[in-house]
């Protein structure tokens, strides 16, 4: 078998960084643990105490609100102490190396760090470099992966579609700047979803994507005829350096979800969206506060989601 | 030494809680043998609230040293816990942090009036204070022994003993 970071000597996952080359197993029992923390939100205590005793440092490099606190909320509903961080505000600015950070944060008990970095390979980089017992889970590095997102994804379409063998799935829009997309496409095709496509324009696309196993689609009308789900990317303002597209209102025109073009797709299908939206840039208001809209459920899904990651990368010692 | 026939002793089991329950008397279940036993015990003795089944594998106090359960099931409790009367049904009682753990998970629902607990086989061996209010039978295995509760096809329950790892 070809060497995974993110496992230890046992098969058993040690570090989330990526769900490229996760085998299936690790996947459905992340999301089978997550149904079971579901029901921990409901209860008059919302808290388990798996992890008392345990400090989870969020290290945030690059902004992030609904993560950061959604990673926060599940940490504190396992009974983790939590520290936050926004190293682009701290010792970072003031010259300090990432390693550095992370040795000086590791001589202060941490035992799990979640990190976010605008550049790719960060979370890979520290979970090479800190000790055997601390896990590091990618809340997000550069264009690379978003693991904890992907697996969200998963959990929200097995908890409306029940089944992933039979299902058509579209995700839409700004793939290239996308660690989202890759990682559900690479979740998608582990969890033997038939069709993946991928729509956009062709300066929005990676110009090898379709060797992830997904189908290349450029027209909307195409790209979402009798799909069971949509999803939809953040157009990435902040990651666009050149001329990629002329304007959102055009990218709106040919590319943003109205109802007309939802309607090309099955009567069921249900329309996410990892967040934050661009209301009429790649997503229409009606759309998004629609019937078929599963994109606030997503939120409630992530917090279960990532106790079930924490909890299990905790475990496995 | 042969197990006892579980089905003799749920039918025990049940005649002895009997005259101990009401109506409003909550069951719930401890995952994964303590679950089917509850569900006969419902039926049988025509409760009228719906079920409860607890998975312990969150309260836990090895996971620490054993990591998470790899088949954790959802917890249901259907029900208010504020000021129930609730018996918890377990397979086998042996060093009873099984129902610590599941003791803690309940309070973080709310907190009964009383709770008592039931077990189809009580086989000794308690690590912690705790005591089975209704028992099948008190059975005799060595320490590395372990008592299992199988669920056959056509729902019929039985006992059997699984001889320490390694031994064939």
């Amino acid at each position: 078998m070809a060497y995974n970071p993110q496992l230890n000597a046992n098969g058993e996952l040690q570090h989330l960084l990526t769900i490229e080359g996760l085998p299936r197993e690790i996947i459905i029992s992340i999301l089978d643990t997550a149904h079971s923390f579901l029901s921990v939100a409901e209860r008059e205590i919302k808290k388990v105490p798996l992890l008392r005793g345990k400090s989870v440092f969020n290290l945030f490099f690059e902004s992030s609100t609904r993560t950061r606190t959604t990673f926060e909320i599940a940490a504190k509903r396992l009974s983790a102490d939590v520290i936050n961080l926004n190293v682009g505000t701290s010792s970072q600015s003031k010259g300090e190396t990432l390693l550095d950070t992370v040795a000086n944060l590791s001589a202060m008990h941490a035992d799990m760090f979640v990190v976010r970095h605008s550049q790719s390979g960060a979370a890979h980089l520290i979970a090479r470099h800190v000790a055997p017992y601390i896990h590091v889970i990618n809340a997000g590095d550069g264009r690379h992966a978003h693991p904890t997102q992907g697996l969200l994804d998963m959990f929200t379409i097995r908890h409306y579609k029940k089944d992933f063998s039979n299902l058509r799935v579209a995700v839409v829009g700004d793939v290239l700047h996308s660690r989202v997309a890759r990682s559900q496409i690479h979740a998608l095709t582990t969890l033997g979803v038939p069709e993946v496509r991928v729509v956009g324009p062709r300066t929005l696309l990676p110009t090898n994507v379709s060797e992830l196993g997904v189908q290349v689609y450029h027209d909307m009308a195409q790209g979402l005829k009798d799909v069971d789900v949509v999803i939809m990317l953040r157009l990435q303002n902040e990651r666009m350096n050149g001329a990629l597209l002329p304007s959102a209102q055009e990218f709106f025109k040919y590319y943003g979800l109205t109802p007309e073009k939802l309607a090309l797709a099955r009567s069921d299908a249900i329309v996410m969206h990892p967040g934050p939206m661009n209301r009429g840039v790649e997503i229409d208001s009606s759309v998004a506060d629609g019937r078929q809209s599963v994109i606030l459920p997503q939120v409630t899904f992530g917090i279960a989601v990532r106790m079930a990651v924490m909890s299990i990368l905790a475990g496995n010692t | 030494m042969p197990l006892p026939d579980a089905e003799v002793l749920l039918a025990r089991l049940t005649d002895e809680m009997r005259p101990a329950v009401s109506p409003d008397t909550l069951l719930v279940g401890i995952h994964t043998g303590g679950v089917w036993l509850a569900q006969r015990l419902h039926q049988a003795l025509e409760l009228r609230q719906p079920l409860g089944t607890i998975d312990v594998s969150f309260y836990r106090d090895d996971y620490g040293s054993r990591g998470l359960h790899a088949r954790v099931k959802p917890s249901e409790i259907p029900f208010e816990i504020a000021d129930a009367d609730v018996i918890l049904v377990d397979d086998v009682l042996y060093t009873g942090r099984t129902i610590r753990a599941a003791l803690n998970e309940l309070f973080d629902y709310g907190r009964p009036r009383r709770v008592r607990l039931a077990a189809l086989v009580d086989r000794g061996g308690r690590e912690l204070p705790i005591a089975a209010q209704f028992v099948g039978a008190e059975v005799g295995v060595r320490d590395d022994e372990q008592i299992e509760l199988k669920k056959a096809a056509d729902g019929r329950l039985s006992l059997i003993v699984n001889p320490p790892a390694g031994a064939a």
